[in-house]
């Protein structure tokens, strides 16, 4: 097989296996980091063998063989030389290893357990949201240094650092490899949803062209959102938060204009939403709503979602539901832009004074200050009430507030029209 | 990157006999495991030939065939969607199909069409349509 | 009940030329028609086969990588799309209507019933778990 066939082969060899195989060694030698090396030690060794021998018919069992053996050896050398030690009788600091002996011979424990702790250790509440991002990537994602910088649009040598402090925290604080119990659980899975829907977001935010990058990372969250949601099948956030994805992903197609300017929810051709991903997010929310527990944030927003992706016709769009989401989503989250988008469903709903009586209150809400959708939203209520004067101002201040030079102008021309 | 995966019929798939316990369950596991790491979008198997029909346009003209279709090899057993990495993924994702029956079985990996696939070209048609109207237009103008 | 509709390739699909706007246009004001009336359930377009490989099982050894094109252009799929009907008849109907400025007027659309069922007959009680429907496998059923 030439090369570089085997190289891609390799590398998807990789990206198929890592997870499992990183995830089955800490659990044998106790440390996130050392598992990493040693399956990356396993990777030099296809990278080396392969080439020559071709990708063999198990290869994750060749990798897994091969890192167990560099471990043996490795843990071996560490007790001889404590033997030696010993011997000449010198009190020598040896370095922090792993202390409790590597479990080598323990019968493979189910690897969706292994997987599970892995991905829970990855999103650990010590570690900044950034190092639980880009250890979750790495370890879970299986993308390299290089991919997770490009993407992130950050020095590769920032992410690797990143890794290796994480790493060295995880060690140091002797954060165990385990599911948390029950009571643990939902603040737990809380934390690894919200790092899989950064990843998300930052891929979904970004525009084409030469974001080219970004993109992926929408594929990379919703693929480790769906592992997950397989991993923990009984939680409904974790179905909440696939969901969510699906539907926001259905709409890639219809997000951005001819001449690649981004097209409004309301303004979207609706032909062009991916069917498909549509089905399998409101196939998502059933399988939460079987659960039969009360609605968490993530089932919430994509309960929102899906409203719209229900309505073949933004005329069609259940608002009434939209307004009532919004209402439990805000005591979950009592987050001011929440709020807002409540505001605007209630207007919907109601009319226009119905939203505004909220959306003036926010006006005191100083997290909302250089928020640039309070006056444009409130410009659009006030406009719709006939306040043209009121609603200029609102719409020229909005326009001073966003940094998007495409949505400033059409802030601009609305003003100008009234 | 999205890519269709079509297993070739056969004389087997195209009889509509079904299928021995020992393959069900043996395919059964494998689509598991394409659920369990994220890469499954879709999956069908399809009824053979004889419960479908072509429809064939010529100059805009529809004339509807029934099934079966003779050409086993032509045709579809059944598919997967799945989303991937890169064309070597899929390949070592299809590698691992459970292909038991002894038969020969070739499975075919497409690539998808994405959005900014056609968004790029979209864009340069439009450009080149637009010049053309207005080169048109200031000829008559 | 639903149908797996494939458009068949063609030498224009597979020399990679893509929709012009015309028939872009007309392909996604059928696609409107096919989502408005709920019959839509997916639709991809699939790059030619120069692009793609098959993976050959053929019992002996394990299977060998053929990377394409793939010379019989008629053979293969170029684009597939999911409708949920009620029949054949209803099937054939909506495919009538495909946009005539696809292949120019000549284009071979291919129409097949999806399993819905699993109609595996009797499975022993261990193995019960992996015969599923890939669909209900998906939705968690």
């Amino acid at each position: 097989m030439p090369t570089l066939e085997t190289h891609r082969a390799i590398d998807a060899v990789w990206r198929i296996e890592a997870a499992r195989l990183i995830a089955g060694l800490t659990r044998m030698v106790h440390d996130v980091g050392l598992a990493e090396e040693l399956a990356q030690d396993a990777l030099v060794a296809a990278l080396e063998q392969w080439p020559e021998s071709g990708v063999p018919d198990n290869p994750g069992a060749w990798l897994m063989a091969i890192a167990k053996r560099r471990a043996i050896d490795q843990f071996r050398r560490r007790e001889t030389l404590e033997r030696k030690v010993v011997e000449i009788g010198r009190d020598l600091e040896t370095q922090e290893g792993p202390s409790a002996e590597p479990d080598f011979d323990a019968i493979d424990s189910n690897i969706s357990d292994d997987l599970l702790r892995l991905v829970f250790i990855s999103c650990h509440p010590v570690l900044s949201t950034e190092a639980r991002v880009a250890l979750t990537l790495r370890l879970l994602g299986g993308l390299s240094t290089d991919e997770i910088a490009r993407a992130f649009l950050i020095p590769e040598s920032t992410i690797a650092q990143r890794i290796v402090r994480a790493k060295k925290t995880l060690s140091q604080k002797k954060i165990p490899f385990e599911v948390p119990s029950a009571g643990e659980l939902g603040e737990r899975l809380a934390s690894v949803l919200e790092v899989v829907y950064l990843v998300f977001n930052e891929g979904y935010s970004a525009t084409g062209g030469e974001d080219w990058m970004r993109p992926a990372l929408c594929e990379d969250a919703m693929r480790l959102g769906r592992i997950l949601a397989e991993l923990v099948p009984t939680e409904p956030e974790a179905h909440g938060l696939i969901a969510l994805m699906e539907i926001q992903a259905s709409r890639a197609r219809a997000r951005t204009g001819s001449g690649g300017e981004p097209v409004l929810l309301f303004d979207q051709d609706r032909a062009r939403w991916d069917q498909l991903l549509i089905r399998r997010g409101l196939a998502a929310l059933d399988r939460a709503a079987r659960l039969e527990q009360p609605m968490g944030p993530y089932v919430l927003q994509a309960s929102i979602a899906a409203c719209h992706a229900r309505a073949r016709k933004p005329e069609e769009t259940d608002w009434p539901r939209i307004a009532a989401l919004y209402a439990r989503l805000v005591q979950l989250v009592p987050s001011p832009v929440i709020e807002l988008n409540r505001a605007v469903a209630l207007s919907m709903v109601f009319g226009p004074e119905a939203g505004l009586e909220i959306v003036d209150e926010l006006t005191q809400e100083p997290s909302l200050k250089n928020y640039h959708l309070l006056p444009s939203v409130r410009g659009d209520l006030l406009a719709k009430l006939g306040r043209d004067k009121e609603a200029r101002v609102e719409f020229e201040r909005a326009a001073s507030l966003t940094r998007n030079e495409r949505e400033r102008t059409l802030l601009l021309e609305r003003a100008a029209t009234l | 990157m999205r890519f269709m995966v079509m297993v070739k019929s056969d004389a087997n798939t195209e009889s509509g006999g079904p299928p021995n316990e020992a393959d069900l369950t043996a395919m059964g596991r494998y689509n598991e495991e394409l659920v369990k790491a994220g890469v499954l979008l879709a999956g069908e198997g399809l009824h053979p030939s004889a419960k479908g029909a072509r429809v064939k346009f010529t100059d805009g003209k529809a004339t509807v065939i029934d099934g079966p279709f003779t050409e086993a090899k032509e045709l579809v057993a059944g598919f997967w969607l799945i989303e991937v990495k890169s064309k070597a993924e899929a390949i070592e994702w299809v590698k691992r199909v459970p292909c038991t029956d002894g038969v020969e079985t070739d499975i075919e990996i497409r690539q998808v069409f994405e959005a900014d696939d056609f968004g790029e070209v979209y864009t340069d048609e439009l450009r080149d349509r637009d010049e053309q109207l207005r080169a048109t237009a200031a000829k008559r103008d | 009940m639903r149908f797996m509709v494939i458009r068949k390739a063609d030498e224009e699909t597979e020399a990679g030329v893509l929709p012009g706007p015309e028939l872009f246009d007309a392909m996604m004001r059928y696609n409107e028609e096919l989502v408005k009336a709920g019959v839509l359930v997916a639709g991809e377009g699939l790059m030619s086969s120069d692009r793609g490989a098959i993976v050959r099982f053929s019992g002996a050894g394990g299977p060998t990588i053929i990377d394409g094109p793939f010379t019989e252009a008629k053979e293969l799929v170029a684009g597939f799309s999911m409708f949920q009907v009620d029949s054949l008849a209803e099937a054939i109907e909506w495919v009538r209507k495909w946009p005539v400025e696809d292949g120019h007027g000549n284009a071979e659309i291919e129409i097949r019933q999806v399993h819905e069922e699993a109609d595996f007959g009797d499975v022993s009680e261990e193995n019960r778990k992996y015969v599923r429907n890939v669909r209900d496998l998906i939705d968690g059923k």
